[in-house]
């Protein structure tokens, strides 16, 4: 199992607010890795940082061994690296179809149909609702908008911020039993979560973020069973 | 009959207001900014087509396209110098830079054009073997004439609408920019090149700014360095009215005020005929907050 993320020492800024501390981490290729935390952490930041949408001011960030630190946003993903953001941010004004050859932007016009195909396969629901406004979806089929979205650039590793927020416990299940699914077919997670027991569940490994640090990390079972993440994150 | 002739003018006038108000709301819709220089480079198009014609005596269907090229990389290049490094700077910034820069074209036209409004011979009519001016088509014997530069701005407007929705709706840079539109961080995500976007977009605008610079010229047969400034804001009145941001709004605003100009010059008063407009676009937006065609989309969360 190759490394393909390794963030090194990354220390990210919002003007004078000190957000993420000299985090170092790293994602094995097939791995689920999970970053759980509070609200404020330092999760999001973190993925934001990796996607390029913030920039880190000290260390590296490397993916599949090169530098990601000068490389700007746009032609991250096209490196294969893809992100659900957090509150899923689809195109509310574009259809479902619409929005997903927007995941495909980077590629080229073949396999596009083979890719949406997929999709469509591992979400039925976007299929039947392919000529909808992605403003008129539900949240759990946005959330699904937004993964499939995501997949529809062929990503090498997938990082999801928060999948599971706003959404009924039935919907949050479906929504892990996919991320499963994922991993299961060969996709490499990076998965950022409040819900830290249903991440657990599915992780291989996982890192505690607090307040910009990592305080805790280790395999997803460890970190379950820890006294400390049981009574700051799991209620007990 | 008369009603009518107005009502043509009206749809004329308003076509080439719709050209202009398409700049401002496409950048609007992408940069989020009122790009107030917009009108100037009307006036930049109009001067390079008169000198493309008649320094250079090139044809019409010659000094347009050359023209819209030129504005199109002065509008990019407007973007890059003036716009690009204020990105993150708070909005009312960007708008006085903006109201800046159309200060600098204006004032540059005057230094290398002079103040005297120049003679811009309307390119669209022929001369009769007579000697007189062949400048449109007369109907119902005389009683109705419409100009060939009232059919070419309206055919103008027509294919330009059909472009652009074409354009929005099924190239992959059109989406890309619907997308950057909506969510600029999100666009990203998705390997959108915000800034080459934002770039692009100048440059359509600004090239429909050349044409619509072509189209009002022709039809006053004047040009001097204060031309865009009024049809600029009275296309900035139409992209509000028809809600800024979106395309189909800012042509149904542009025909309204043209069509409403018109008829209020010719049925009320011409002195009022702005006070109207704006009396128009007060109410409208009275009712309609965000413009007859502006979207409000609700957001689920």
């Amino acid at each position: 199992m190759g490394e393909i993320l390794r963030v090194d020492n990354m220390n990210v800024y919002y003007g004078a607010i000190h957000a993420v501390k000299g985090i170092s981490f790293n994602v094995n290729e097939g791995e689920i890795v999970t970053l759980i935390g509070a609200n404020g952490a330092g999760k999001s930041t973190t993925l934001q940082t990796v996607s390029g949408l913030l920039k880190s001011t000290t260390g590296d960030i490397r993916f599949m061994g090169e530098s990601l630190m000068h490389v700007p946003a746009h032609k991250i993903v096209e490196k294969g690296l893809a992100q659900v953001p957090e509150g899923r941010r689809i195109f509310l004004q574009m259809t479902v179809q619409e929005n997903l050859e927007m995941g495909a932007f980077v590629r080229g016009n073949e396999g596009i149909e083979e890719s949406l195909e997929n999709v469509f396969e591992q979400f039925p629901r976007l299929k039947e609702r392919r000529t909808q406004i992605g403003g008129t979806l539900s949240g759990g089929e946005q959330q699904m908008l937004a993964m499939g979205r995501a997949l529809m650039s062929n990503p090498k590793l997938l990082m999801l911020d928060e999948p599971s927020m706003g959404l009924a416990p039935i919907l949050v299940e479906q929504i892990f039993d996919i991320i499963k699914e994922l991993h299961k077919r060969g996709t490499t997670i990076l998965l950022v979560e409040q819900n830290a027991q249903m991440a657990l569940s599915v992780a291989d490994r996982a890192y505690v973020l607090e307040t910009g640090r990592i305080t805790l990390s280790g395999t997803g079972a460890e970190l379950a069973a820890s006294d400390e993440v049981r009574k700051a994150y799991l209620g007990g | 009959m008369e009603f009518l002739s107005y009502l043509i003018s009206g749809i004329s006038l308003g076509s080439v207001y719709a050209i202009i108000a398409l700049g401002y709301t496409m950048v609007y819709g992408i940069a989020k900014m009122l790009n107030f220089a917009h009108g100037d480079v009307i006036m930049v198009g109009g001067y390079l087509s008169y000198y493309a014609m008649f320094s250079f005596g090139l044809p019409w269907f010659v000094a347009l396209p050359a023209s819209m090229i030129v504005c199109a990389c002065i509008g990019m290049l407007i973007e890059r110098l003036a716009y690009k490094p204020l990105r993150q700077a708070p909005s009312l910034a960007v708008l006085i830079t903006a109201i800046g820069v159309s200060y600098f074209l204006q004032n540059s036209a005057l230094l290398i054009f002079g103040a005297n409004p120049k003679t811009y011979s309307n390119p669209f009519q022929s001369v009769n073997p007579d000697g007189s001016i062949n400048a449109g088509i007369s109907l119902f014997g005389g009683q109705l004439t419409i100009t060939y530069v009232s059919i070419v701005t309206i055919i103008s407007c027509i294919i330009i609408m059909l472009a652009l929705n074409f354009f929005t709706s099924k190239t992959k840079m059109g989406k890309a920019m619907r997308a950057c539109s909506e969510d600029k961080g999100a666009a990203q995500l998705m390997g959108i090149n915000v800034n080459r976007t934002i770039s692009i977009t100048f440059a359509i605008g600004s090239a429909l700014a050349a044409v619509a610079g072509v189209l009002l010229c022709s039809s006053y047969t004047l040009i001097q360095p204060t031309t865009g400034s009024m049809p600029g804001i009275r296309a900035f009145t139409a992209a509000v009215f028809g809600g800024i941001g979106s395309i189909p709004g800012a042509f149904l605003g542009g025909l309204l005020i043209g069509i409403i100009e018109s008829l209020a010059k010719a049925y009320i008063s011409t002195q009022l005929s702005n006070s109207i407009v704006f009396a128009v676009l007060i109410i409208v937006l009275l009712v309609r907050p965000a413009g007859l065609l502006g979207k409000y989309v609700p957001e689920k969360v």
